[in-house]
């Protein structure tokens, strides 16, 4: 039963942008995060409710100020104080490591290929440096490679995410945030503005197309000559 | 302070019900007692509230099924901002200071709050705020640009309409009522307790609420200040905000979420506060851990102004900030772990009584726990990046603040009823209610995680069949139509026990703490006689005290020349100091309120010249105000007899007002802090910064003006010192002589001002400076103003050695104009300077 459950419930988190089926590291690693977190702190919830239901069934018969003390020292260092640091040190004990390499720190060699996208109401322009070749509402990445997207704004806050690759990032005018994504393998991935942008903020959304790198280098070159 | 008199309980009953009770009919507009006006509060925000649920099951309607069209975008903009603007700012907190207000000085002990014109005020400006808002959803004008008016979407290039007017100018309004409530609890709490009431023989409710009233205090203002800006920017153009000129958007959302984080804790205080009451009387024993929530209440009120940038994880921030804030997040979770266990262990330690207030209770356990977990994922940065501004954090922060306010306050409800009603609520039926409530929350929100999860962002108005969100958002809203029905039930359940429930006996639920030492339901004057108190569960330990208190066997059982009298008391000890006179019903607060609803109206259809007249007119209704203080024949003139121990507060120096002034100074700082804050963030983050080619404001004026300030507080201060000293000769003279210094420093700084060649409309430079510049103006002209008219109080006899009260309680304020005015000077004109040269 369980093991047919299992992947049946797993399937269900499956979709175009579902976060939990990731198809790229920083992706993977947040879903690591939250099966890691979602598994514990349920355990947790369980627990506590359960002491509690049972703390209001049980009859403590005459309780002396004493006893109240002990039980007062034992609950509250022990599920006010240690229960929390514990588990706050585990969850960074993962976390910064898995955050740290989500940020678009230098390669040890080489450099990440680097795509500009510039966020209007309510559409995507992307630029590829030094090509001429600009896009609208498509990006094309070379998959298996570290992509840095500098993103900024013309008009009001946008956000950039592609759930199935990575975290977001929010779109300024007059600033530029740089994001790190990474495709596993070839495929498309849906992505779409996570800040409320106006009217058309539905509807503002786009395509990741990940090429096996030497696709990707056909792709550009048939681009270029095209342009 | 215990000294009976032998009146029977009825003529006492009568005469003290003459005094303090409301006028008849129309009159009752007047009211200021803090029964009534906590009771409008309350009723004025379920009200919102079920304006706010039916906005939110429009949305959900229009969610139910893929690319449906029901409500378009631009609707559907405004549904979702007004649910949120309304669920917190007229439901949430309004609500639970309305809850306070009620309970407060029940419980410590007393008849009133100690400013009772200011809470009248502040029900009005909630009222007539709140209506500015609404109407503009009648109008289908309402704001649309999200709870959070990020800018520059709401500025007046990307929102031509008057939406965001509606939501900057209404809730600044609104903001007026939480201000006010903050100070007067403050103040309440400190400052009137019964007699013996030490601070840690205080009912713990006062505790979360002491905390809650300071976090207002602190929290609004950065708001108050942003919507002040932004309204410029909207209506003035003067830039802020705007990347072009040196502003910067994200100062918009540094100062939001200033606000917006610790607003979160000022809605869970005072509801926890109710889970704090409620579990000891459910278990019948006292609270275990007493010190370490206290404690806990403390470090929860400081963490959570240190979170604020969790909102904002995404935006770009340096990483080491990051991590700091990560971790400053997490770490609340240690004062609510604690508070948790330590109702676990009054549960564990006590026989628990299983009523309906106990199962909204459990509610609130179930529901808050799993919402302050998911609160400890979205602290972890990478995990953040992934769900922030999902519906992951939709259904998360509903969690903890239904989980976290609803769950509490219907707890609350059902407990305090028989104290409003006098009778018992239907146990069934509320049984009804709470599963139903209970069942479609967790059928809505538990599921809304997984949409989130599988990508669906928030404030989408539709999305596509393909992304599989369907199945999750039809029972998301089937859900939600279900605890609409919950909510429907409990309507019907209080209201019907106003007829039908059966008549509570005295203290129904056998509690511990005062406010069941009132009769039920409550008289306008809770106690007919002010008991001492010296322990912290009063009704168990003296089960007799309603019966003693209302033969009159306590203090201040005599009525003296109709005025309505309070003791107050010391802050820490709690013992009495001074008898304190209140106002009785007034028309001001109303007339006050109208005013500033003027203002507010005519700056939003843009009728500046009114706004100017209304300001005026708010002005005059304030100084009116003021004037029925003390010994103004209304308040109470001096008289031979008036009591000397402990003596009448408009006779002493450390008087509550003098207090209310300090904590109205705090808030006003926090104000002119986030100014500075504002100034420091364009100056080194702005990515467009730029300074004027010279330096626009004339050196040598601004420091004469500067002398003439600093002349005239010495001169006021030198004033009250020789009054503490026991003189009061020349008073009169020496404050028309720093009236007249204040008003050629008013001049002074006002020539600065107008001959400065500032562009605020180009730069956010002279923008920044020229708030400064008027804030400076407005205290030093206010300073003046006071100081004429306490000139003028001498004058008359309201205020002399023997009533000296007025102008200590006056004295902070010149304090702070100079503060305030030395610091600008060092900041905005002599730190350029120096950085220039450097």
């Amino acid at each position: 039963m369980w093991a047919l459950g299992i992947p049946l419930l797993l399937s269900g988190c499956d979709g175009p942008m579902s976060a939990l089926q990731p198809a790229g590291p920083s992706a993977q690693a947040s879903a690591w995060l939250w099966w890691g977190m979602f598994s514990a702190f349920t355990l947790v919830l369980l627990v506590v409710v359960l002491l509690w239901l049972h703390a209001m069934r049980r009859d403590p018969g005459q309780v002396t100020d004493r006893e109240a003390q002990r039980v007062q020292n034992r609950w509250v260092v022990g599920g006010g104080l240690i229960l929390p640091i514990l588990s706050i040190t585990v969850i960074l004990a993962f976390g910064i490591p898995l955050g740290q390499r989500m940020l678009p720190l230098p390669l040890d060699e080489g450099e990440p290929v680097r795509i500009n996208v510039t966020a209007h109401q309510w559409w995507w322009e992307v630029s590829y440096p030094d090509t001429g070749i600009v896009l609208k509402d498509e990006l094309h990445i070379p998959a298996g490679v570290p992509v840095d997207l500098h993103l900024t704004s013309s008009d009001v806050v946008h956000s950039f995410w592609v759930p199935r690759l990575g975290g977001k990032m929010d779109m300024f005018p007059g600033r530029t945030n740089i994001l790190r994504l990474e495709a596993d393998y070839p495929g498309t991935f849906h992505g779409s503005c996570t800040e409320f942008c106006g009217k058309g903020h539905a509807h503002m959304q786009f395509t990741v197309q990940a090429h096996e790198p030497a696709d990707y280098q056909a792709w550009l070159k048939q681009r270029q000559t095209d342009e | 302070m215990s000294e009976g008199t032998n009146k029977p309980a009825e003529e006492l009953h009568e005469e003290l019900e003459r005094v303090w009770g409301n006028k008849p009919g129309w009159g009752a507009a007047s009211a200021v007692n803090h029964t009534t006006v906590g009771l409008r509060f309350l009723i004025t925000g379920l009200g919102f509230f079920l304006v706010g649920g039916l906005l939110a099951m429009l949305v959900r309607t229009q969610l139910a099924l893929p690319e449906q069209d029901i409500i378009g975008p631009e609707l559907y903009n405004q549904l979702f901002t007004m649910h949120g603007t309304v669920m917190m700012f007229l439901f949430a907190i309004p609500v639970l200071e309305g809850a306070a207000m009620y309970l407060i000085p029940k419980m410590i002990g007393t008849r009133d709050l100690v400013f009772p014109r200011l809470s009248a005020l502040g029900y009005y400006c909630y009222l007539f705020g709140g209506l500015i808002i609404l109407s503009s959803l009648v109008l289908q004008i309402a704001p649309d640009a999200g709870w959070f008016m990020y800018t520059p979407l709401s500025n007046a290039e990307f929102s031509p309409g008057k939406g965001p007017d509606f939501w900057l100018i209404g809730i600044t309004f609104v903001e007026i009522s939480a201000i006010s409530a903050g100070v007067e609890l403050v103040v309440s709490i400190l400052r009137t307790r019964a007699n013996g009431m030490a601070l840690n023989k205080m009912p713990i409710f006062c505790w979360y609420i002491l905390a809650m009233a300071l976090m207002i205090i602190f929290g609004f203002p950065p708001l108050i200040l942003g919507s002040i800006l932004l309204e410029l920017e909207r209506a003035a153009g003067w830039v802020f905000f705007d990347v072009v000129g040196g502003g910067d958007p994200l100062l918009w959302q540094h100062l939001f979420w200033l606000f917006g984080h610790p607003e979160v804790y000022i809605i869970f205080l005072p509801a926890a506060g109710i889970v704090s009451t409620l579990i000891p009387v459910f278990a019948q024993r006292p609270l275990v851990g007493y010190r370490w929530i206290v404690l806990a209440i403390i470090v929860m009120g400081f963490i959570s102004f240190g979170l604020w940038v969790h909102h904002m994880f995404t935006v770009g921030i340096p990483q080491l900030a990051l991590a700091f804030f990560s971790i400053a997040s997490m770490l609340v979770a240690i004062p609510t772990a604690i508070q948790i266990f330590a109702w676990l262990a009054t549960l564990w330690t006590g026989k628990v009584v299983f009523r309906l207030p106990m199962l909204w209770i459990l509610g609130f356990l179930i529901v808050f726990v799993a919402g302050g977990l998911t609160g400890v994922m979205l602290a972890l940065v990478p995990f953040n990046w992934q769900v922030h501004d999902t519906h992951f954090v939709v259904a998360h922060m509903h969690y903890v603040l239904v989980g976290g306010m609803l769950f509490p306050l219907v707890a609350g409800f059902y407990y305090w009823l028989p104290h409003v009603s006098g009778r018992m609520p239907s146990d069934t039926l509320g049984r009804w209610g709470f599963w139903l409530f209970f069942g479609g929350f967790n059928m809505t929100f538990l599921l809304m995680h997984l949409t989130g999860l599988l990508g669906m962002p928030r404030r989408v108005y539709t999305y596509d069949a393909e992304m599989g969100w369907g199945w999750l958002n039809l029972l998301s809203s089937v859900g939600g139509f279900i605890m609409a029905i919950g909510v429907a039930v409990i309507i019907l359940d209080i209201t019907l026990h106003f007829r039908f429930g059966r008549k509570a006996k005295s203290n129904p639920w056998n509690a511990d703490t005062l406010e069941w030492a009132t009769p039920m339901p409550a008289s306008a004057y809770n106690f007919a006689s002010l008991p001492d108190i010296d322990t912290r569960h009063p009704m168990w330990e003296h089960p007799n005290l309603p019966e003693t208190i209302e033969q009159g066997h306590h203090g201040l059982s005599e009525v003296m020349y109709e005025r309505r009298d309070i003791f107050g008391s010391d802050a820490i000890t709690g013992k009495v100091r001074e008898v304190i006179h209140l106002p009785t019903n007034s028309w001001l607060p109303l007339q006050t309120a109208l005013m500033i609803a003027v203002v507010c109206i005519s700056l939003l259809v843009k009728v500046y010249p009114l706004a100017l007249v209304a300001s005026l007119g708010v002005l005059f209704f304030a100084l009116r105000w003021g004037w029925h203080n003390g010994a103004h024949p209304v308040a109470s003139p001096w008289r031979d007899d008036d009591p000397v121990d402990p003596p009448l507060h408009s006779r002493t120096f450390d008087g509550p007002g003098l207090w209310g002034m300090v904590v109205s100074l705090m808030a006003n700082g926090t104000l002119y802090v986030s100014l500075l804050f504002g100034w420091f963030y364009l100056w080194t983050a702005a990515p467009q910064w730029s300074v004027p080619e010279e330096a626009p404001i004339s050196l040598w004026p601004l420091l004469a003006s500067g002398l003439a300030l600093s002349a005239a507080v010495l001169i006021y201060r030198f004033a009250v010192t020789q009054l503490r000293n026991g003189s009061d000769a020349h008073l009169q003279k020496m404050l028309w002589i720093a009236a007249s210094l204040g008003a050629l420093h008013v001049g002074l700084l006002a020539w600065v001002l107008i001959a400065a060649p500032l562009k605020p409309s180009d730069l956010a430079h002279d923008a920044v400076l020229s708030v400064m510049l008027y804030y400076l103006l407005l205290h030093a002209g206010l300073a003046t103003i006071f100081t004429v008219l306490q000139a003028l109080r001498v004058r008359i006899g309201y205020v002399s050695l023997r009533l000296p009260y007025e102008p200590v309680v006056v004295q902070p304020f010149w304090i702070y104009t100079l503060g305030v005015f030395w610091m600008s000077f060092a900041a905005f004109v002599l730190l350029p300077m120096v950085w220039e040269v450097g």
